[in-house]
């Protein structure tokens, strides 16, 4: 039991990552990786939203809208969950603890359009799992998507200073480095499943 | 079809309830005595305060981090109305963090300017308009005479100059004490 979890996050944050496998959450990938401190407060607060929300989203469709067969309007209700968690947890960090909320910022509100966390919820139904899986998959995804966050957010740095051909500079280059950390991250495919 | 309108209704209308609960529950109180503080600083963001801003200045003062006597833009009319508010004695202005001087304005001479933008990303109040590679210039109205566009230059195009504040702020030129 204790083994298949395991296998489970291994095989999200490196195997099946959401954004350099399954190319889910690129707009943040490419938005706030320009600079390290941003990409590391992005990557905080995604970890605890798509947490949270892949349990919200896991609980509303065992127990709303399976018993009412209505599974159609998933994509709706994932949505709506997503947007009330986002905000919910705006406000709880705001009045606990102001010093992260000042880190956190801006990103928080962010978070209800990065499609990483509407995936997630959306291949839990998909793949059937339980209440465990559900937070483990959602966790994993986010430590996946942060890892890869700060990891690209560290090379663009270092790239800024580069000397880059100009028709290379700014996105195309970033486009491309990403592409070769998605080709680096196929060598982990075949570890788990 | 009917449970479906009722069900998502009933969702949005619970999912509202929360989120207008915790926003009356979780509710933050300001700090009234920073707002009052902030609202007597002169708000030129310049840092020479060593706080990166007039508000995180202001907050310092509040938790009793800093003194009431590091703003050189406000000089001493700033620091006796601190000290009128906080109800202490006003003193002297720090040397270390720097002198009060009549108010400056930035002012970018437009021929000198290459267009590096550096000076954009600097200003605190963004006050200098320009993109890369095209003139920049300050909109003297948002300037605060901060300086901190001068280091970052790299052809010093840009001068200080006395700041026109209208009939009410004249003052006589200083008389000359040199040879």
């Amino acid at each position: 039991m204790v083994n298949e979890y395991a296998l489970l996050l291994v095989g999200t944050v490196l195997v099946n990552n959401f954004v350099l496998v399954k190319f889910l959450g690129l707009c943040p990938f490419m938005g706030v990786s320009r600079k390290l401190e941003t990409a590391g407060g992005m990557a905080l607060a995604t970890t605890f939203v798509l947490t949270l929300s892949s349990v919200a989203g896991w609980a509303l469709h065992k127990w709303l809208l399976v018993p009412l067969g209505l599974e159609y309007l998933r994509t709706l209700t994932f949505i709506l969950a997503i947007a009330a968690v986002v905000q919910f947890t705006e406000m709880a960090v705001k009045r606990t603890s102001p010093l992260l909320h000042q880190v956190l910022g801006i990103y928080l509100p962010l978070i209800t359009t990065n499609c990483a966390v509407l995936g997630v919820a959306l291949l839990n139904v998909q793949e059937d799992h339980g209440l465990v899986s559900s937070a483990l998959y959602g966790f994993g995804a986010a430590i996946g998507f942060s890892m890869v966050l700060v990891a690209f957010a560290a090379m663009r740095e270092r790239i800024a200073a580069a000397d880059v051909p100009v028709a290379f500079q700014g996105a195309a280059i970033a486009l491309v480095t990403a592409g070769m950390m998605s080709l680096a991250f196929m060598g982990f495919a075949g570890l788990v499943r | 079809m009917l449970s479906a309108i009722v069900a998502i209704t009933t969702l949005a209308a619970v999912f509202g309830l929360l989120l207008g609960f915790s926003a009356v529950r979780f509710r933050v109180d300001g700090d009234p005595i920073a707002d009052q503080v902030e609202a007597l600083l002169p708000q030129t963001q310049c840092g020479q305060c060593t706080f990166p801003g007039c508000r995180p200045y202001a907050e310092a003062i509040v938790r009793g981090e800093a003194d009431i006597n590091q703003c050189p833009p406000g000089g001493e009319a700033t620091i006796r109305a601190l000290a009128d508010l906080l109800d202490r004695e006003p003193k002297a202005l720090n040397p270390d963090n720097g002198a009060e001087k009549p108010r400056v304005l930035a002012l970018i001479d437009e021929p000198r300017c290459i267009g590096c933008t550096l000076c954009i990303q600097a200003c605190p109040v963004d006050a200098i308009v320009g993109a890369p590679k095209q003139m920049h210039t300050v909109i003297a109205a948002e300037c605060t005479g901060c300086e901190l566009c001068l280091p970052p230059c790299p052809v010093d195009c840009i001068d200080l100059v006395p700041a026109d504040d209208g009939i009410a702020a004249w003052r006589w030129p200083e008389p000359d004490h040199g040879a």
